[in-house]
């Protein structure tokens, strides 16, 4: 069934790591596969912030191939090859797990064309690239995953994470959300429930130019938004044009550089509840997720069906 | 009488213990004998007094914990319990069979006191999906909003929320009052059977949607009926039965309720069309 929160502090910055991972913990029972984070920290803004994979966690309950780790460093090798053949500069590289990357680098230029070139090494994904965004996903409860990446000090603005119950796709960091709204910087998406239309609009997109690295029904909603915004729609006109445009049941929450947006489809057919005031908004698919950062008494509420929100920092 | 008669050829399931008896006739009768007093009573409920009062602080407490608790003051006659930090906890307030004063100082998360039958239950907070799912009889005033799936399947009783409800309120319901201060959401009265629905500000599409049979009354705008619901006029004896129930759930003192709109079922779905005139008869 999957949980899904994000908070967005209007107006100053907080832990955001540490909050988020509250709100997920307490979501845990209804997604015990893996935990996924997009931070919207507060880095200088001047550099690019990469987050790639060059393999998958094959520990406990993973569903991928055991791999020897001797190719993850070959194919590390490839990607410093290509950025430096792309003309990117790397200020900074973080090896943060065998399988997992972030650097911080310096690039100018088509951000669409240097995704591809990338992801054509093999089994290499770009998670996220963006000037504040850091998108951590990986097997494991909130805890683990916070923990492994060292995300507790990371403060920010806002921030959406994902507590995953795998269903239609594997158990792997490439299935597990939040996705990347390639090639869009700071742009990610988390989503709560199933997308029935999603191969016929995945052939449509693919035709397009879009890339889909999963097998995810989820990642057709962050490969939507992009392609939408691509031809100029705003992030609201995207989300609003969805609930017509995706078929099944969702409710799905967006963030970009600056503001955090939800969504929720025609039926309510799944959950949130969401907290507002004037310097917090804070939601999530059960109230135990927002009272977890908030343990006083607070007004809450559903939204109700077809409803889209869009908050700025 | 039922009449019960020993199966001589056991199957593998009865030679492992489970009952050879068949049952044939109406077995009513048999298992429910009004002679026996014993058979008026559930089995876990208790005679509380309403004057000793007790506070549980659940904060430290699962809903597990937190239920067996309530339930071991019952036994010792406890009949107003307060919950202190429920903190949006899920199933607190379950199973409670008996009359009893149930006061939660917060919210609640999902199926809050589901499958009651009796209590008095009021909730200074918010609810979440599938409040009091099953309720039997009693009466739950909620303060502030609730989820989704409001009182699905109710049986009986008084359901108030003085706020806005989710999607889907009084799906499935088979009777009793739901009320809602607010707004609603999308299919209100989804498949309902019985029971009435009251509803002082707008709802979403789709209202009264395959419902079967009962009443929704809606103070507001209607976003769309759905499938064989139709409006019908509003009678002097629904204006009368209304007032009654606001006064009760102490909501919309100064509400015209004669301005609102009352939904039936129109019965023209398959399942009337497929029956024979006789059935469809009892089945209406």
């Amino acid at each position: 069934m999957c949980g899904i929160a994000g908070l967005i502090h209007r107006g100053k910055s907080s832990n955001v790591g540490n909050e988020l991972q509250a709100m997920l913990q307490a979501l845990k029972h209804r997604g015990p596969d893996s935990t996924g984070y997009a931070l919207y920290a507060d880095n200088d803004g001047q550099n690019f912030i990469m987050r790639f994979k060059v393999g998958e966690n094959v520990g406990e309950g993973s569903s991928s191939i055991n791999e020897d780790e001797s190719v993850y460093d070959k194919r590390k090798d490839l990607v410093d090859d290509m950025l430096k053949n792309l003309g990117a500069k790397v200020l900074k590289e973080e090896k943060l797990t065998p399988y997992s990357y972030r650097y911080e680098m310096k690039y100018d230029e088509d951000l669409m064309d240097f995704s591809k070139k990338i992801e054509s090494i093999e089994s290499v994904e770009i998670l996220s690239i963006g000037k504040s965004l850091e998108l951590i996903k990986d097997l494991g409860d909130a805890q683990a995953v916070l923990d492994r990446y060292d995300l507790g000090k990371v403060t920010g603005t806002h921030a959406i994470g994902h507590a995953r119950m795998a269903t239609e796709s594997g158990v792997d960091i490439k299935s597990a959300h939040p996705f990347w709204g390639y090639p869009f910087s700071d742009v990610s998406v988390v989503h709560n429930g199933q997308l029935t239309n999603y191969w016929n609009n995945r052939r449509m997109l693919e035709n397009k130019g879009m890339r889909f690295m999963s097998e995810c029904d989820s990642e057709l909603i962050a490969v939507y938004l992009a392609e939408k915004m691509r031809n100029g729609a705003t992030l609201e006109e995207g989300m609003k044009d969805s609930l017509s445009g995706l078929d099944g049941v969702f409710t799905y929450f967006v963030a970009t550089k600056d503001s955090l947006g939800m969504a929720k489809d025609t039926m309510a057919a799944k959950p949130l509840v969401l907290y507002e005031s004037d310097d917090l908004v804070a939601m999530g698919s059960e109230e135990i997720a927002i009272r977890s950062i908030l343990p006083h008494e607070i007004d809450t509420y559903d939204p109700f069906d077809g409803e889209v929100k869009v908050w700025q920092i | 009488m039922a009449n019960i008669k020993t199966n001589e050829n056991k199957t593998k399931a009865q030679s492992m213990g489970l009952h050879s008896e068949v049952l044939t006739g109406k077995t009513q009768q048999k298992f429910f004998n009004p002679d026996e007093a014993e058979n008026f009573y559930y089995w876990g409920t208790y005679d509380v007094d309403f004057n000793k009062r007790i506070d549980l602080d659940v904060n430290d407490l699962d809903c597990k914990e937190a239920n067996k608790k309530i339930d071991e003051l019952m036994s010792q006659g406890y009949g107003t319990i307060v919950i202190k930090n429920p903190q949006g906890k899920h199933s607190l307030g379950v199973g409670v069979l008996n009359k009893l004063n149930l006061i939660f100082e917060g919210s609640l998360g999902y199926f809050g006191v589901g499958s009651i039958d009796g209590p008095t239950v009021r909730i200074n907070g918010r609810v979440g999906w599938s409040c009091a799912e099953n309720m039997m009889a009693g009466k739950v005033v909620i303060e502030k909003n609730a989820g989704s799936c409001f009182g699905a399947a109710v049986r009986g009783g008084d359901l108030i929320c003085k706020g806005s409800v989710g999607a889907r309120t009084g799906i499935d319901q088979k009777g009793g009052t739901i009320i809602v201060g607010g707004d609603a959401g999308a299919f209100t009265g989804f498949m309902m059977q019985r029971g009435r629905i009251i509803i002082l500000g707008n709802v979403g599409i789709n209202l009264g949607d395959s419902m079967y049979d009962g009443t929704i009354y809606v103070g507001g705008k209607i976003g769309s009926f759905g499938s064989d619901a139709i409006e019908s006029p509003m009678t002097k004896s629904d204006i009368d039965w209304i007032k009654r129930k606001l006064k009760v759930a102490e909501i919309g003192e100064d509400f015209d309720i004669s301005k609102m709109t009352k939904v039936v079922a129109g019965k023209k779905l398959w399942n009337y069309d497929a029956l024979e005139p006789t059935e469809k008869k009892g089945a209406i």
